[in-house]
């Protein structure tokens, strides 16, 4: 029995990255009132964009860039849909994830069975090689840093700055919000189009570093898992790292039980990332008061200037 | 004029009529598929097997798919759907799609099916597989040569029969060749999920295997293998896109003719409830090109082995076997019945863990 703690961390960080990045960007969506479903579908198109992005140009850093902007894009259908014709919001975001498959199937369909580029370590100046904290914090790609480094400008953005306050005061009471003369249409549409970049990285996080390669369907339920590790968070950025890193761990944990032969029943391993999850879910609300005044007022409202 | 109206409208009835006598004498044929057609793996291989039939039949026949269809109960509507849309033969091909496909069955007497890898058979329910774990064989020799650290890793899907024959053979195999071999197995509990694979891949080499085996569908143990410098095989289809030099060789699997040979049949009107299980004579399995990283010894050995499974000469479960309790299983020259194939769901001796149930 050997299980490496050092390398189990260092993966299940890689593993819990793209979930994180998408999560966050569902985060600022759902502190501005919005419930959008499709994580999954602006997931894969980035995963798509982005490797094609990063295959035509040689660069990790175009794919990314790509990714980010073909998430917003897909994200803007969903917000003409929902902030401007009024649609419901839960039908146009399973639209959103249907749709997104599709076309990033339909985009993928040459890309099948090539390599991306490879994405360089970033550099720490050596600290890479001190015993244990060096392969566990400083040997990573950039985007790793850029997941935390994202959660904590989110976090000073929702906490510490005055739109921030805009945002969270949209998404509490946007009739409200709208009678201040706050545009509740412009900073929604702004906060999807930010869900949706988000999204797209997570999603590129995937077919650019960790598997590396393009498949049809290849995100297999991870914008689902970011959702749910939203509500997990309790709409607190920090405890999506928390959320993230827990599910990322099990998974990789079990896995590396399994390869390591240990004695215990398999199918509770395979369900222990999913357990954990809906676990701490019933902790979270079981105290009403509290999670009711965590989530947003209005998530998931429909605003209309006359009402 | 009015007769010219009258010889037009029945020149169109006639066009019409031909018409449709044409549209009833194409035969449908449905395919239900369990992961994406691009899946460069199972599913793939599948499809290009439905594109066959097409090719074969051109006009007389109309394919239709639905792929990603979960197992369970998602399945049986859209088998139901293929049933109204009138196909005449449906084929389902995953094992998940086993109790679906005999329920819709029930209700379509009509209509044959065909369910890939499962065991129960109806009326106008015929079961098909093939023999993989002949391929298991072949790539488990060359995996017990080829391993430097003697640990070969597995990442195997759900604990059915099919898989932990896989599993036993590949080892048996290997175990023949190098009798310090071990077998270090993730069972990751899904046919597709790109992310998980690739994960199962990394653990495994982290825990000291330097070849990668899988029952998965996709190529994303394959990816990282050629990542990390380890090797790999590819699975129901060639992969060798995926790992140029992580492939060593791969099992690859031919639906074609038996497609095609089923749809002839539903034409002809001949077509019964069977089971088949062809293996490699029959080219249902393919065994993929050789790696030049393979010594010609073992390249030499291994086509040996492929050959003597074809003609019969050697099976892939031939005695002195015992099961993984110790208890005696094959005696000596013994080889396996199907029987005990189909429904195997223990271990042979020397491999470690246990079968999840």
């Amino acid at each position: 029995m050997d299980i490496s703690v050092v390398s189990l961390i260092a993966s299940l960080i890689v593993a819990a990255t793209p979930i994180l990045l998408a999560a966050t960007g569902e985060l600022i969506v759902e502190k501005s009132g919005v419930l959008n479903l499709g994580v999954e579908g602006m997931m894969i198109m980035g995963a798509i964009c982005g490797f094609i992005a990063a295959v035509n140009s040689g660069s990790p850093f175009v794919g990314f860039c790509i990714a980010a902007i073909s998430g917003a894009i897909l994200s803007l259908l969903f917000a003409i849909l929902t902030q401007y014709l009024l649609a419901n919001q839960v039908a146009s975001g399973l639209a959103l994830t249907l749709f997104g498959l599709g076309l990033a199937a339909l985009l993928g369909h040459s890309y099948s069975g090539i390599k991306p580029p490879s994405s360089p370590k970033f550099e720490w100046f050596g600290m890479s090689d001190i015993s244990i904290i060096g392969p566990i914090i400083f040997n990573h790609d950039l985007m790793v840093y850029f997941s935390v480094f994202l959660v904590l400008i989110v976090w000073i953005f929702l906490k510490f700055t005055r739109a921030g306050l805009i945002l969270r005061a949209v998404g509490e009471n946007h009739d409200a919000a709208h009678a201040l003369g706050y545009k509740v249409i412009r900073i929604r549409v702004l906060a999807i189009m930010f869900g949706g970049a988000c999204a797209g990285l997570g999603g590129a996080y995937l077919s650019l570093i960790r598997v590396p390669q393009w498949t049809e369907g290849m995100t297999a339920g991870a914008g689902w898992i970011a959702l749910a590790i939203v509500v997990f968070a309790s709409w607190k950025p920090w405890r999506l790292i928390l959320g993230a890193y827990l599910f990322g761990g099990v998974t990789i944990l079990q896995l590396n039980l399994q390869a390591n032969g240990f004695a215990i029943p398999v199918s509770y391993l395979s369900m222990a990332p999913y357990l954990v999850t809906i676990v701490v879910l019933v902790i979270m609300s079981a105290d009403r008061t509290r999670a009711s005044v965590n989530a947003p007022a209005s998530l998931g409202k429909i605003f209309h200037a006359s009402s | 004029m009015k007769l010219l109206k009258t010889l037009m409208a029945g020149a169109a009835l006639v066009v019409g009529l031909g018409g449709m006598a044409q549209a009833e004498d194409k035969t449908k044929v449905g395919f239900v598929y369990v992961g994406p057609v691009g899946d460069f793996g199972w599913s793939y291989e599948h499809n290009e097997g439905r594109k066959a039939v097409e090719e074969a039949f051109g006009d007389k026949v109309e394919t239709m798919f639905v792929e990603s269809v979960p197992e369970g109960a998602d399945s049986e509507r859209v088998m139901t759907q293929m049933a109204l849309d009138g196909a005449d033969l449906i084929f389902t091909t995953s094992f998940g799609y086993m109790d679906p496909t005999i329920n819709v069955a029930k209700k379509f007497p009509n209509v044959k099916f065909e369910h890939a890898t499962g065991y129960k058979q109806a009326d106008n329910v015929a079961i098909y597989s093939a023999r993989f774990y002949e391929g298991r064989s072949v790539i488990g020799h060359i995996a017990g040569h080829m391993t430097k650290t003697n640990t070969i890793g597995y990442i195997a899907s759900f604990p059915i029969p099919e898989v932990i024959r896989g599993i036993n053979a590949a080892y048996i195999a290997a175990k023949k060749v190098n009798p310090d071999v071990k077998l270090k197995i993730v069972w990751a509990y899904t046919w597709f999920d790109p992310a998980k694979e690739a994960d199962a891949a990394t653990a495994l080499i982290e825990q000291g295997a330097d070849i990668i085996m899988q029952h998965t569908d996709s190529p994303a143990a394959m990816t990282i293998a050629e990542e990390k410098g380890m090797y790999a095989f590819g699975q129901a289809s060639d992969m060798k896109q995926f790992g140029p030099t992580a492939r060593l060789s791969s099992i690859i699997d031919d639906w074609a003719p038996y497609y095609i040979a089923r749809t002839q049949a539903v034409m002809d009107g001949t077509w019964e409830s069977t089971s088949t299980w062809d293996g490699i004579k029959e080219g249902m399995v393919g065994i993929g090109d050789f790696s030049n990283d393979i010594p010609a010894d073992v390249q030499a050995s291994a086509t040996a082995l492929k050959e003597a499974l074809m003609s019969g000469s050697t099976h892939s479960f031939t005695g002195p076997v015992n099961k993984q309790d110790g208890s005696a299983w094959l005696a000596a020259g013994e080889t396996a019945d199907d029987g005990t194939l189909l429904g195997m769901n223990f271990y042979v001796e020397g491999i470690e863990g246990s079968v999840p149930n």
